[in-house]
């Protein structure tokens, strides 16, 4: 569903994105692993749209989306959950989940999503008229998925979710994601650092250093080792 | 050569042309010339205050206005005093205006700041119509002024061009020295960091007020020198376009730049000159002639921003450094 | 007893003018963050377009129309040719970008109308205490204030408008077209302004009509607070009273002094105004 080839992105002289390469076959959890400062994050903003590619190709069901604003890519049905959650503060919980499906035609569906959204994510039924600064880390995560979710995408981007997150959420979030792959078909591609929760969700993995895809290998081959010296440095 | 002396001989050097100059052209020019003068020393005033230090100020008209109404009460009502004291006191009350100003703007910044200073521009000049009486109303106050020493036979407009342009090069000598200096390197601070200046000992209240009053004072000057030229003193002089040209004078020739001090005050004088030149010429008539200067300003705001953001002084400086840097290239291959 | 009755009214009515051009304000710094120095300038433009319409056609409502219309359409020009390029010369380069449009436009309307002041007529009688036009005006901003606050809370296109104010980079993420948002605000608080102008200029109009009305509307502005619309507006209406009594017992010409003092008074105690919740965002 999202084949990049040779992406690069930079930041002024800084490559954060230095000619990576991957597929996130769709129907699949796809991880993206790598320690801080690999460029998981440059890529999904890359992806959708938020900061444009210097070069290579972004093809999201055959459609070349390098380069369009994050808007459109959105209203192409591929979902982006930023880093901490992107939930907007001033907004009660309610408007964030509606505005999630905003862009989306069919108004009677959009009721029909909130009550799946809610059934997903119990702890947010009972704080719908809050305001969303009241809200814990966990439940932040929660919102932030959940209005990604109620736009219908057919594909997700997720940029850490368990950042900061105790574990029993982590693993209720790693559930829900493995659910909506399983009960809905829907692709994940999934950017965290928390490789061994990411692992025990995902199909196949990236591992990113500098820029650079160094692994590439199905989830269940990606051994200790082989982390431990991406991330501490070896390769 | 310390700075002082370096900048005092430049100084001389400049009155010197001024002065040269003011022979070989006639009395039109010289008022023209004049108002060059004075319009430098607000500009200069008001580089210090936004450029140097930052402070956005819409109200520097506000205390042209206090300076030339100084002025002239002086003139009117205490004709004993010797003109080079009023023009002190205008300076001085100015000044004092501007400490205050300073200490109640001392927590705003940005837009509040600029909103705050844009009222008093609006303001201030509505009190000739509260004391109608002693400040004139709306026709101001008219005065002569003899300044010219007993035997001294200079015609008029010369004199006072002479006047205007000791004043103001005696005030960028000042105001050189000071930016170039310790207290110059605490406005930038404040302008860059506040929250770094203050850690590194720096008083921001002070400075800032501080910045306001030398700023005020500057304006003060400005508006005595426009009243000693003009001989009145009236409220339509001082409208809050008035600050804005300023504000548009500044940033044309450079921002914190006493050389872009200088280029802007050339504009102010020369632009309704040449708009004046073009109407005539394409025979637009005189709305259109009266208001131009104003949209002409107007558009240089915002093109300087836009396009320009160093103004005149920046511009050049880049082209000669860009030239220098060249030119040693070509020597050292 | 009687004077006092007579300020407060007129109080009243003239705080629907700055009640109505500080939320234009208020429109614009929440879709832009930047304080507009322009708002006026349009309300101006406005204003003389609505002139010579009713002066073509002999109908005022025509004139009211086209004015509106007109603004939205200023504003939204505006914000694409002026305030978005400048946004990336920072602050200070936004406000000097504004102030520049207020003096061309001021300057424009010399030109071609002169500064001849000229007469320009209220929507209704506006004779006596409780006058027609008085009513007129206080409803009219009411109405408009109350409506733009439906809009923001209650609709789609105003839930839109709030998320791409607070949150552009998040709100794009789920298909909001943030760019179009600001323009919409931007012509939201033209069209407000213009509905200013053309209550405040009554029965004079010449090119810096608005400037003391600028003052007081941006005075009302800051004490409510620059992203709060309905403490904005109550402001205007209390700093209209309150400069009517300052205007009726010290003199006219103090009005902006007395302005300015509050002004200073409530930033320096809250120098984010009395409900505002300031111009940094939180995260």
């Amino acid at each position: 569903m999202l084949e990049l080839s040779t992406v690069v992105t930079t930041y002024g002289a800084v490559r954060a994105v230095d000619g990576v390469s991957l597929s996130a076959p769709a129907g699949a959890l796809t991880a993206v692993l790598g320690a801080n400062g690999a460029g998981k994050t440059s890529l999904l903003r890359t992806i959708s749209g938020l900061v444009a590619p210097r070069s290579g190709s972004i093809r999201f069901d055959d459609t070349e989306i390098a380069g369009v604003a994050p808007d459109r890519v959105a209203r192409m049905g591929l979902g982006h959950v930023p880093e901490h959650g992107g939930v907007i503060t001033e907004l009660t919980v309610r408007e964030n989940l509606r505005l999630g499906a905003l862009h989306r035609r069919d108004k009677a569906d959009r009721a029909v999503a909130l009550g799946e959204v809610l059934d997903l994510f119990p702890p947010l039924a009972s704080r719908l008229s809050a305001q969303a600064s009241t809200l814990s880390g966990g439940e932040r995560q929660m919102l932030a998925i959940g209005r990604a979710l109620m736009g219908r995408p057919r594909m997700l981007l997720l940029d850490e979710p368990s950042l900061g997150l105790a574990p029993m959420v982590t693993a209720q979030i790693m559930r829900v994601l493995r659910n909506l792959r399983a009960d809905r078909g829907l692709t994940v591609l999934l950017v965290e650092q928390n490789a061994r929760s990411a692992l025990s969700v995902a199909e196949h993995a990236y591992v990113l250093a500098l820029g650079r895809v160094v692994v590439d290998a199905p989830a269940h081959a990606i051994t200790a080792e082989a982390l431990h010296d991406v991330y501490l440095g070896a390769r | 050569m310390s700075l002082l002396v370096r900048h005092l001989l430049l100084a001389l050097l400049a009155l010197a042309a001024v002065v040269t100059l003011s022979l070989v052209v006639d009395p039109f020019t010289n008022v023209r010339i004049a108002t060059v003068g004075y319009y430098l020393v607000a500009v200069a005033g008001l580089t210090l205050l936004t450029g140097t230090n930052g402070q956005i100020s819409l109200g520097h008209g506000a205390f042209m206005f206090i300076g030339a109404y100084t002025v002239a009460l002086l003139v009117i009502h205490v004709p004993g005093f010797p003109f080079w004291l009023d023009l002190l006191l205008a300076a001085f009350a100015a000044g004092l205006a501007g400490a205050l100003t300073g200490a109640a703007a001392a927590r705003l910044h940005g837009p509040y700041l600029a909103g705050a200073t844009l009222a008093l521009a609006v303001g201030l000049p509505a009190l000739t119509q509260r004391f109608p009486d002693a400040l004139g109303g709306s026709n101001g106050l008219a005065f002569t002024v003899h300044s010219l020493p007993a035997g001294l036979a200079v015609p008029q407009t010369r004199w006072q061009a002479w006047v205007v342009w000791t004043t103001a090069l005696l005030v960028l000598v000042l105001l050189a020295n000071v930016t170039r200096g310790r207290f110059g390197r605490i406005l930038r601070a404040v302008r860059d960091d506040e929250v770094s200046a203050a850690l590194a000992g720096i008083h921001i209240g002070r400075t800032k007020i501080l910045a306001f009053l030398l700023s005020a004072t500057c304006g003060g000057l400005a508006g005595g020198l426009q009243a000693f030229l003009l001989g009145t003193a009236a409220p339509g002089s001082f409208t809050l376009a008035l600050s804005l040209s300023l504000l548009a004078a500044m940033v044309l020739g450079g921002v914190g730049s006493l050389w872009g001090a200088f280029w802007g005050a050339l504009a102010l004088v020369y632009v309704p000159v040449w708009a004046n030149d073009l109407t005539h010429g394409l025979d637009l008539g005189t709305d259109v002639a009266q208001h131009l200067p104003l949209a002409v300003f107007g558009v240089v705001l915002v093109a300087v921003v836009l396009v320009f953001p160093r103004g005149i002084h920046g511009t050049v400086t880049r082209l000669v450094s860009a030239i220098r840097k060249k030119e040693s290239h070509e020597k050292n291959p | 007893m009687n004077q006092f009755l007579t300020l407060t009214v007129g109080g009243i009515a003239s705080g629907a003018v700055y009640a109505a051009l500080g939320l234009s304000l208020v429109i614009i710094f929440r879709a832009t963050r930047v304080v507009n120095f322009a708002q006026p300038a349009l309300a101006l433009l406005s204003t003389y377009l609505a002139f010579t319409v009713s002066q073509a056609t002999g109908s005022y409502w025509l004139g009211f129309l086209v004015a509106i219309v007109g603004g939205a359409v200023l504003g939204a020009a505006s914000d694409r040719l002026l305030i978005r390029p400048a946004r990336a010369h920072g602050e200070l380069g936004s406000v000097i970008v504004t102030l520049g449009f207020l003096l061309v436009a001021q300057a424009v309307s010399g030109m071609i109308w002169t500064s001849e002041p000229r007469s320009f007529g209220y929507a209704f009688d506006f004779r006596g205490l409780f006058s027609a036009a008085n009513v007129f005006a206080v409803v009219a901003v009411l109405v408009t204030a109350g409506a733009v606050l439906l809009l923001f809370k209650a609709t789609p296109l105003g839930l839109r408008m709030r998320a791409a104010a607070f949150a552009p980079e998040a709100a794009s993420l789920v298909g909001v077209r943030v760019g179009l948002m600001v323009t919409v605000g931007a012509m939201l608080a033209a069209a407000v302004g213009a509905l200013a102008g053309l209550l405040a200029v009554p029965p004079l109009l010449y090119p810096t009509v608005l400037d003391g009305i600028f003052v007081y509307a941006l005075t009302a502005a800051v004490v409510g607070g620059l992203d709060n619309p309905i403490g904005t507006v109550v402001a205007g209406f209390t700093v209209g009273i309150g400069l009517s009594y300052v205007s009726g017992y010290l003199g006219p010409e103090l009005v902006t002094l007395a302005s300015l003092a509050v002004l200073v008074l409530v930033l320096s105690l809250r120098p984010n105004g009395l409900f505002g919740r300031g111009l940094a965002r939180r995260v």
